[in-house]
């Protein structure tokens, strides 16, 4: 946070008040069972969830995995088949207008009129709150001091995420839906995002995120909800879902035999998981992947393991596992795959 | 924030406002348009001392007849080139000069035509020596009100509120739900009637400017008549506008590209730019069809306003046009509401 002005921080984090009136539960939000399907499409196959006050919660998973659905129900957009949502300590059938005024709700796709100017977009958005926070904290807080005059057309994909946040936040929701808040943006544009979403952390507000980057949901939540196919398949903060993958680090490399010097060799797997710190190996298309703690120790057994069956190394690199690295171990599938 | 700053209805219908003002070619359709028609139509249709009618003779005897009569401009032709002429719409009537009289070449379904056949008969028997049998003598009437103008002048008015009515809501509409806009406002907090009702409010704001300056030049250019109380005419512009603004609701409620809705929306419209009276009376359409025709929005909405503006009828004398617009209204108001996609 290099071109934010000191003095903006504090300001944003004062312009909210401390989400109240929860229910003694503490929790935001809870699914029960949730199904639904579209045409053929199971889109959400049975999903529980509980989302605690204050938490910053991510769904994490490849686009088609159910994410935008499962928001959407919680957004009350879109009526589940069957199970129950319960959000605030409300639901969707007898709740809905005090929910509508609870949330704040940014979706993945709005096109805001392009020939408005942004402070008459959040003046809008802002007259359907009962209660809220001015149209300048909104602007003040999404950073969109310089574009308020600006029509929302001239915006860049950033800047129109950003306004899309603000009007999520003129109603001082309690709990905020974010559905791939940094889709198509450029990194320096979702790294402006990221401080965004940080400061309303910081302000205590309960998250709830949609995102297909794992960096982003590693960087941004407390805890991760891992989906794939309609259902979640791993649930935990980032730390505990990397931990399951064995090791800390990720060891990559592809070989050709030294003879030929050309094309894909076979390795033998067992001296390479015999190696201690190695916790697992496989393979996707002649690379190979191993899971590895105390990386300083494994690696050089790793080469001395490797030349010994007369293999020549042509990649190797590692990198800290990451929550890519517990998709992957969970369906054999990267993210970005689909 | 004042408090109206803060209302809902009042920001939904500002905005709607705005957009449209902000969109230049709004502005050209809504109100330079009718009124580039008006003066196209005005100078079409401009009083001419009488209509003078062009015919054609094949001799120069017949053309000095002729030519002695007022309402006729003849020119002499050969057969051939007269009968091209004529085939070509530039004389109505080619008199022939034939050993044992003469003989008129013209088409008898052209009004035009059929007067021109009579009018040139009496030219060439009056200088052929008949008399008239019984004196007769003409007294001219010129007045307002009688015009092709002054009738298509609240033709035009009513078809243009068809179309702002409609394109201005239909398209809106469209454009947002296809931007996925209508989903993020259903999101808010926001009352859906009051999202539609800014439409119908921006619309009204509208229509007074619209229907003001349309009137206002047809007044000031062609002296068109206002013979009923203008503020019923305003209320009938209101009741107008707002029929075809539930029906442009309803041809927008499930669309979901614009495509989709401006095929809808022309389906809808044209018949009525065809059956409902805006240059020509409706009347002239075959008895089987007139309940179709007189209970099309359009139909009952021109009929209103030159019943107001022509005849000075007032609103008690104009029930059944005025019931059919406020059906017009309700029922694709109500529709709409029902079956509207929000997503």
């Amino acid at each position: 946070m290099t071109n934010v002005p000191a003095n903006s921080k504090k300001a944003a984090a004062g312009g909210f008040t401390p989400a109240t009136g929860q229910r003694a539960s503490g929790s935001s939000l809870r699914m029960r069972g949730v199904r639904k399907a579209f045409a053929d499409v199971q889109a959400v196959d049975g999903l529980d969830l509980e989302v605690a006050q204050g938490e910053c919660f991510g769904l994490l998973g490849p686009n088609g995995a159910g994410k935008t659905t499962t928001i959407e129900i919680c957004e009350g957009l879109t009526a589940p088949d069957e199970g129950a949502v319960e959000v605030l300590g409300l639901n969707w059938r007898t709740g809905a207008n005090e929910l509508r005024q609870r949330i704040g709700i940014q979706l993945q796709e709005t096109q805001f009129p392009d020939k408005l100017t942004v402070e008459e977009t959040l003046r809008l958005f802002r007259s359907f709150f009962k209660r809220g926070i001015s149209v300048d904290e909104s602007i003040e807080t999404a950073q969109l001091e310089e574009k308020r005059k600006s029509r929302v057309g001239g915006l860049s994909g950033g800047q129109k995420q950003r306004l899309a946040m603000a009007c999520a936040l003129v109603g001082d929701p309690e709990l905020l839906f974010l559905d791939e808040p940094t889709t198509g943006l450029d990194p320096q544009a979702r790294r402006h995002l990221w401080d965004l979403v940080d400061r309303l952390k910081l302000a205590g507000r309960t998250i709830i995120l949609t995102t297909h980057y794992m960096e982003e949901a590693e960087r941004l939540c407390d805890r991760v909800a891992i989906m794939d196919h309609g259902k979640v398949i791993a649930l935990g903060t980032p730390q505990q879902l990397i931990a399951t993958v064995g090791g800390e680090d990720i060891v990559e490399f592809a070989v050709s035999s030294i003879e030929n010097g050309d094309g894909h060799a076979a390795v033998e797997a067992a001296p390479l998981t015999a190696i201690s710190g190695v916790q697992s190996h496989r393979v996707d298309a002649g690379l190979h992947q191993l899971s590895v703690s105390e990386l300083h120790l494994a690696v050089p057994r790793i080469f001395a393991a490797l030349s010994a069956q007369g293999l020549h190394l042509s990649e190797f690199r590692t990198h800290s596992a990451t929550l890519e690295d517990v998709f992957v171990r969970l369906t054999g599938r990267n993210l970005r795959d689909e | 924030m004042n408090k109206l700053e803060l209302s809902s209805l009042y920001q939904l219908t500002l905005v709607r406002f705005k957009l449209i003002l902000r969109e230049p070619e709004a502005i050209f359709w809504i109100f330079i348009f009718p009124i580039l028609l008006a003066v196209g139509l005005g100078i079409a249709f401009r009083n001419r001392p009488a209509d003078v009618l062009q015919v054609g003779a094949t001799t120069t005897q017949l053309t000095q007849a002729l030519a002695a009569d007022k309402g006729l401009a003849a020119t002499t032709l050969n057969e051939a080139d007269g009968t091209r002429a004529l085939a070509t719409g530039r004389i109505l009537l080619l008199a022939i000069q034939r050993p044992d009289g003469v003989a008129y070449k013209f088409d008898d379904t052209n009004p035009d035509a059929r007067t021109a056949r009579m009018i040139v008969d009496r030219a060439i028997q009056t200088a052929a020596g008949q008399r008239e049998a019984v004196r007769a003598e003409n007294q001219l009437v010129h007045e307002t009100g009688a015009r092709y103008i002054d009738f298509v002048v609240p033709g035009l008015l009513g078809m243009n509120l068809m179309g702002s009515a409609m394109w201005g809501l239909g398209f809106a509409i469209v454009e947002a739900r296809q931007k996925k806009l209508l989903k993020r406002m259903v999101a808010s907090p926001m009352p859906r009637w009051q999202y539609l009702m800014s439409f119908l409010l921006s619309r009204l704001a509208l229509l007074i400017v619209e229907v003001a300056v349309f009137l206002g030049f047809a007044r000031v250019a062609f002296g068109v008549p206002f013979r009923g109380s203008l503020l019923q005419l305003g209320l009938l512009c209101l009741m107008t506008s707002m029929a075809f603004s539930a029906l442009g609701l309803l041809v927008s409620s499930r669309a979901r590209t614009m495509e989709a809705a401006s095929g809808l929306m022309n389906l809808v419209m044209l018949p009525m730019w065809i059956l409902s009276g805006i240059f020509f009376s409706a009347s002239r359409f075959p008895a089987v069809v007139q309940p179709l025709v007189r209970a099309l929005p359009l139909t009952a909405a021109i009929d209103a306003m030159r019943g107001n503006m022509l005849q000075g009828m007032s609103l008690g004398q104009l029930v059944l046009p005025v019931a059919i617009l406020m059906a017009w209204f309700v029922v694709p108001f109500a529709v709409s509401l029902r079956i509207f996609r929000w997503r």
